[in-house]
């Protein structure tokens, strides 16, 4: 069972990555868009997300739970020396999904609030994924120590070093880039559709260029970032998948493809999250000094693991079927109301 | 963390009686196909998308909370208690998608099918209430563990959520929050149809959203009963500062009113009722209840704040009731009423006072627990954060907590102001 809460744990983290990530593009593009055509970019978006945005989100909250549930002590320790980036994503998660909440919500379209909600939703779109990609560096940096000399040691430097923040970055492009795949298949018409597929060849490039800088980050900080992808067999593959797939997506984007260059761009980005992943297994968070937070022994008492294991279970039955359907529902035509 | 739940419990008792009205006035709509209760169910949609979408970040905001600033709690505290999270995330994803379907489904789906979709959201939303106050109700009456030299062992997370105090702690809860949610929209349509603004619109409403306010709050005492019982039972502590009751005696008296005074061990201008906490306890008026002398002084919690607020939540539920009686005759012997001046006002008062009566409750609950996190086995001062500073994410919470208020109360304020053009067609 303690696999099965892992896979779901992975699962979720995969699908909040993906589901959220491009959720948060959503918000990247529209920061990045000329002001003639963002009103256009608004519509499409509020069609596009408007009714799942808020289900792409509660992936975060499954992997909250089944973390605190299933590893209290890695969860606990997360929430300790990950602090302050944790509390400004949080913020960032508040900003972002009540001020696109109000601002459809508003009875009153008034320019001045129209153009505050929107100042706070790019903003926070941006802020969200740079430290969900900040906290994510951080758990494989090393950087961790728990028994910190200063303040800044153990509340400040373990998040702020130049491979969290360049890991931050990549997050940032991903999500830009999977939202304007994402939103091709949405666009109204053509003109707008040539708009998002030219964002997604730009967020694409950002996102070699700060996954780059990942690498280059992991050397000025000695993490064997390279090695450890390389070394193993699984990663490697993972990471040849990623690339073949995007070589097909340049493929393939320019020809009208819609639903397919989805698929390609959720692959491409479960194999990096696949790869990184994988590498450390079981050890989920690294710690400065070698005492990592490993999933195989920190876990909880057996009978927890099995409830909440079948918890888990009855809860997808649940979940995916709606939650497809959901997707499904509101995918190609947009609603008349 | 209080003061973050104590945000958190308007929106979510908002976020899952609202559907319940919106279904009745959908239901209404569906059948009669009188044009009013698409309306007011279209604007009660808003109104509950508002919500969610504020509760929804909120809540996720309290699943880190718990971790940012009590990681000590919770890593002893997670496996047991955590299984009610778990289920909640479920609920609380099931409720996401319903509600996709809900607001965006407008002429879109099955009518029926779209119904249904909006009841699920209700449905989902009283799960999520009630596996949140169930695992509330395990740091009263911890249960589904062994706990022996700072150990735990034999954790049984089933147990822990079906423990002693579940199911008293839903059943006031969630019928708290039907009645607070009762009494605050029909207030807000009350002020309208004093206004004469929409009358139709309104009345309709009001009718909607007082009818489920006025059965809870008739049925409220009732689960009170059930509760104060069971806090005897396992939080004598907490009853005893309920009640502000010093001095264990037979034919112990129920004190109305009055200031504690903890010094003296004594209320000042309270109004003793010899027997009536014996009879509310033990159900005869001779047996005696034991009182704060019975417990350590370091174990107990502040009587004033305690007592204080309990005796706000019950004249508040007392006055609730009693409107809705008055709300029941009118229905069934004085229709004139319904339109007096007078009346509505009754109403336009009672606005707050359901929330004001929760948030009491909750300060009941809550405090009368301390100086306890997990009653009887983990002080609270142990579980807090090592991190130092800490009182700064304390402070941004609250501020967070606090302009997110304000942003939903303009935003309603908006939605109402603007019922006339919108739906006045």
């Amino acid at each position: 069972m303690l696999y099965v809460v892992i896979s779901f744990l992975f699962l979720a983290i995969v699908l909040y990555f993906l589901l959220g990530g491009a959720d948060f593009g959503a918000g990247i593009i529209e920061l990045f868009t000329s002001e003639k055509n963002k009103s256009n970019t608004r519509k499409t978006m509020y069609q596009a997300i408007g009714p799942i945005w808020e289900a792409n989100h509660m992936w975060l909250v499954i992997a909250v739970v089944i973390m605190f549930v299933g590893f209290p002590v890695i969860y606990s320790d997360m929430c300790t020396y990950l602090h302050i980036p944790l509390l400004i994503m949080l913020m960032g998660i508040t900003a972002r999904g009540t001020a696109f909440a109000f601002r459809s919500y508003d009875a009153i379209k008034g320019e001045k609030t129209q153009n505050l909600y929107n100042h706070v939703f790019v903003y926070s779109s941006f802020i969200t994924p740079l430290f969900l990609g900040i906290i994510a560096g951080s758990a494989i940096s090393r950087q961790i120590d728990l028994h910190p000399a200063s303040f800044a040691a153990g509340y400040i430097f373990s998040w702020l070093n130049y491979f969290s923040v360049a890991v931050g970055l990549f997050t940032v492009a991903l999500s830009g880039y999977l939202a304007a795949i994402y939103l091709i298949g949405e666009a109204e018409d053509d003109r707008d559709a040539k708009r998002f597929i030219k964002k997604a060849r730009l967020m694409n490039i950002m996102a070699l260029l700060f996954g780059g800088l990942v690498f280059i980050a992991a050397e000025l900080e000695n993490i064997r970032l390279a090695h450890w992808i390389f070394g193993n067999p699984v990663s490697l593959v993972a990471v040849i998948a990623a690339t073949i797939s995007l070589v097909m997506l340049w493929v393939l984007i320019g020809r009208g493809k819609k639903k397919i260059i989805r698929v390609f761009a959720g692959f491409q980005v479960t194999m990096i999250l696949l790869a990184v992943g994988y590498m450390h297994f079981p050890y989920f968070i690294m710690i400065k000094g070698g005492h990592n937070l490993n999933l195989m022994q920190l876990h909880a008492n057996a009978k927890t693991i099995d409830d909440l294991g079948w918890a888990l279970f009855i809860g997808s039955f649940l979940i995916l079927p709606s939650l497809y359907y959901l997707y499904y529902s509101f995918q190609t035509s947009p609603n008349h109301d | 963390m209080a003061i973050s739940l104590g945000f958190h419990i308007i929106y979510s008792c908002i976020g899952m009686v609202m559907p319940f009205f919106m279904a009745v006035s959908h239901f209404k709509w569906i059948k009669t196909g009188e044009p009013v209760y698409k309306n007011i169910t279209q604007a009660w949609s808003k109104g509950v998308a508002i919500f969610f979408a504020t509760g929804a970040v909120s809540g996720t905001i309290l699943s880190f909370e718990l971790g940012l600033l009590w990681p000590k709690f919770m890593e002893h505290a997670g496996p047991i208690f955590g299984m009610p999270f778990s289920l909640e995330g479920v609920a609380f994803f099931i409720e996401a998608i319903a509600l996709g379907f809900f607001l965006y489904g407008w002429n879109k789906f099955n009518k029926w099918f779209h119904w249904f979709t909006g009841l699920i959201v209700g449905v989902s939303g009283i799960i999520s209430g009630i596996l949140v106050v169930s695992a509330n109700s395990w740091m009263n009456n911890p249960s589904g563990f062994n706990y022996l030299n700072g150990q735990y062992s034999n954790i049984d997370p089933i147990k822990a959520m079906f423990n002693g105090s579940w199911f008293s702690e839903a059943l006031h809860m969630t019928i708290a929050a039907f009645a607070a949610t009762g009494f605050a929209v029909a207030g807000i349509h009350a002020l309208m149809i004093a206004r004469r603004k929409n009358v139709v619109f309104h009345t309709k409403a009001f009718k909607i959203a007082i009818i489920f306010g006025a059965v809870a709050a008739i049925l409220q005492p009732f689960s009170g009963d059930i509760s104060a019982k069971n806090v005897y039972k396992t939080q004598p502590a907490k009853l005893g500062a309920m009640e502000a009751y010093y001095h264990t005696q037979a034919y112990s008296p129920l004190v109305i009113g009055g200031i504690p005074d903890t010094a003296a061990k004594k209320v000042n201008y309270g109004i003793e009722i010899p027997g009536l906490l014996s009879f509310l306890v033990h159900d005869n008026f001779k047996e005696q209840v034991n009182g704060l002398d019975k417990i350590p002084v370091n174990d107990q919690p502040n009587v004033t704040v305690t007592h204080l607020a309990f005796e706000l939540m019950i004249a508040i539920g007392s006055a609730m009731m009693l409107l809705g009686v008055i709300y029941f005759v009118a229905i069934w012997k004085k229709k004139s009423w319904l339109l007096r001046n007078w009346f509505l006002k009754l109403f336009i008062i009672a606005t707050p006072l359901g929330f004001i009566a929760v948030e009491a409750g909750w300060t009941v609950t809550e405090v009368g627990r301390q100086p306890w996190i997990i009653q009887g086995i983990m002080r609270t001062s142990q579980a807090v954060t090592p991190m130092p500073g800490i009182h700064y994410s304390f402070y941004l919470f609250t501020a967070v907590y606090f302009v997110l208020s304000i942003a939903v109360i303009f935003l309603l304020s908006r939605q109402i102001k603007m019922v006339p053009e919108l739906y006045d067609r």
